[in-house]
């Protein structure tokens, strides 16, 4: 069954996504993702300073999902382009695409790092305008409004007219699909939904946050039909742009329903801790047994399927009653 | 898995700079397997098992963490995250256990899990007051050799220079390691080079704990979900073929 995925000017060679912050520290993980069976493995965001990130604990399992506030540690930009050129040359031979995300404390900034990074020459760049968890350092995420959305997607696009760009939204907004249509109106090319949902946990023992950061976001099965339900209105607001559709998917048929939805690709993260690191080949092995056994020839054959309503045949009309 | 509270029962200073805490949490878990121990609004990092059952740990004081922990008395609470990891598994019946600093702990683990094989040790340290569980690992019945860089105790220098002529004699099914990265490197080449198995834990910077963040990568595996003990076995033609186990 051939997985094969046209998303923008690419041909990925699976649907399944390695999502940002998920393995992405070295070329060598994003190398296995790929030989797992991504189509498109991400990088994990790189902002302009090298970070430490958070004091643990960054992440906690807690039953119906995660909650993590790792705290964007990263090597900063420049040396991430190092990170970013052996990922490409260890992916040369998968087919697998590079997606290099980033993030930035001003509107600027995010402009100067996607500059720094396509040095890499990445085949994709994702703005991650939608971490929840830097709040106390960066203020309210740029994904919170369209205006501060499409301002960094103007920035970037200025800065890298020639990388097509995905923007990363989060799902705390009242209107996902007000945001999406602003970002795309500003030039986005594609769009990955969702970031994590922000969250707290509390142990009862101490009374404390368990989380250092106090708060966190939510990701794994309690964020899948968050994630769905963005990803439906996203479509509906942008239809003719392309979703990486991510949050909570740990099956192939999480990843049929995502593609249900709206979706083009789908992004896995936490399924990882949830099925072990075989999860990103059993994913795509049983997305592709499923849609075979359902007659489907591609992933593309159940886009957005949801959005199209059965039709029942409610005639001939029934018989008369005899008198 | 949320941390759960756990009372300290009982503390032993095993050095200068070095106590073991016993818990009354009851575990069952292998030796090289680890938790994650945390003090509340202060940070949370990972300890090798000393034992399961009670859950034991021996802790190093190096930094604001481990020398909280060290005021720490019974009675006292901290949170415990696990059992993390994959650890040890005893094979073969002439065993060949190597331990570098703190490295030591989760030896004398093995050496008591692995009943009936003939146990060496090879400890090694920076002086005689920095040595941890040679007298344990005695106790676990094993056949302990001893190295300081010093010379303070045993033989002068690393533990590599005892090993290698070990190795070179012959008579291990299996070498297991635990200790600095310098020192499982030197010990990785040296069991190559001798075709012996090897059973090395490696240490790595711990967040997530979770296999997801990526912090604890090496040789292109996340340590906290598929280590910190990574095996190979030299008998299979492949060469660099790490196996992974529980
Ligand atoms: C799998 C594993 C098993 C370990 N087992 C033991 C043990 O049995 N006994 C023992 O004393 N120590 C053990 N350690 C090391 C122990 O975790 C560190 O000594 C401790 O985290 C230091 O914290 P600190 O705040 O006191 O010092 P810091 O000043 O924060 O750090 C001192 C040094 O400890 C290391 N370290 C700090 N934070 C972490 C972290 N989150 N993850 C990994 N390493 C870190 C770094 O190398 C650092 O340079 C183990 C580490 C790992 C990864
Ligand atoms: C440990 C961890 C680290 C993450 N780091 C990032 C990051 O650096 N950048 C980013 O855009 N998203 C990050 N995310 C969010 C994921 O990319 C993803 O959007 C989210 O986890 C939902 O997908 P999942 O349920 O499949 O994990 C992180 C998630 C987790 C669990
Ligand atoms: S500590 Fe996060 S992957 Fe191991």
């Amino acid at each position: 069954m051939p997985l094969l995925t046209p998303f923008l000017h690419l041909t990925l060679p699976s649907p399944i996504v390695l999502a940002s912050g998920i393995w992405g520290t070295s070329a060598a993980l994003l190398a296995r993702a790929a030989a797992a069976g991504c189509g498109a493995v991400t990088s994990k965001s790189a902002g302009p300073e090298p970070r430490r990130g958070h004091v643990n604990p960054t992440c906690i399992d807690w039953g119906a999902g995660l909650l993590n506030a790792i705290g964007l540690p990263n090597p900063g930009a420049t040396h991430e382009v190092d990170i970013l050129r052996e990922a490409k040359a260890e992916l040369a031979h998968t087919g697998a695409a590079l997606i290099a995300s980033f993030f930035a404390d001003t509107v600027e900034n995010f402009g100067r790092v996607a500059a720094i990074l396509a040095q890499a020459q990445p085949d994709l760049l994702e703005a991650n305008i939608s971490c929840p968890n830097v709040h106390s350092e960066f203020g309210e995420p740029f994904a919170a409004t369209a205006q501060s959305a499409a301002a960094v997607t103007r920035a970037v696009k200025q800065a890298v007219p020639h990388i097509p760009l995905i923007v990363k939204l989060a799902p705390d907004t009242p209107n996902i699909g007000r945001i999406a249509a602003a970002v795309v109106d500003a030039g986005a090319d594609a769009i990955c939904a969702i970031n994590t949902m922000p969250g707290m946990l509390i142990d009862v023992e101490s009374g404390q946050p368990i989380l250092h950061n106090r708060r966190g976001g939510v990701s794994g099965p309690a964020l899948f039909p968050i994630a769905l339900r963005c990803v439906y209105e996203i479509h509906q607001a942008v239809p003719n742009t392309p979703i990486i559709g991510t949050g909570g998917v740990t099956t192939g048929k999480d990843a049929a329903a995502m593609l249900m939805a709206g979706a083009t690709a789908v992004g896995v993260g936490s399924a990882i801790h949830y099925r072990g690191p075989d999860a990103l080949t059993l994913i795509r092995d049983e997305l592709a047994a499923w849609l075979d056994s359902h007659g489907h020839d591609s992933p593309a054959a159940i886009h957005a399927l949801a959005h199209r309503e059965p039709r029942y045949d409610l005639h001939p009309t029934p018989a008369p009653i005899p008198k | 898995m949320l941390p759960q509270a756990a009372r300290i029962v009982e503390t032993q200073r095993e050095n200068a700079n070095t106590r073991t805490f016993v818990f009354d949490a009851h575990w069952r878990a292998r030796p090289g397997q680890f938790l994650m121990a945390w003090l509340p609004r202060f940070d949370e990092k990972p300890f090798s098992l000393v034992d399961d059952d009670p859950v034991t740990i021996t802790v190093a004081a190096v930094g604001p963490f481990t020398r909280l922990l060290h005021r720490l008395e019974p009675g006292d609470r901290v949170w415990l995250r696990g059992p993390l990891g994959r650890g040890f598994r005893p094979e073969g019946q002439r065993m060949l256990l190597v331990g570098g600093g703190y490295g030591s702990a989760p030896l004398d683990f093995l050496a008591r899990r692995a009943k009936n094989a003939a146990i060496t040790a090879v400890i090694g340290a920076r002086t005689a007051a920095d040595l941890l569980f040679v007298e344990r690992l005695a106790r676990s019945g094993a056949d302990v050799q001893v190295t300081t860089e010093d010379g303070s105790a045993g033989e002068k220098g690393l533990v590599t220079a005892v090993v290698e002529p070990l190795l070179a004699r012959g008579g291990f099914d299996a070498l297991y390691a635990c200790g600095p990265h310098g020192m499982l490197a030197a010990l990785e080449a040296l069991a190559r080079r001798h075709r012996v198995p090897a059973q090395l834990s490696w240490e790595a910077y711990m967040r997530c704990g979770l296999g997801l963040c990526g912090s604890c990568e090496h040789q292109g595996r996340v340590l906290c979900l598929e280590g910190p003990v990574l095996s190979f076995n030299n008998c299979s033609s492949r060469g660099r073929s790490f196996t992974r186990h529980v």
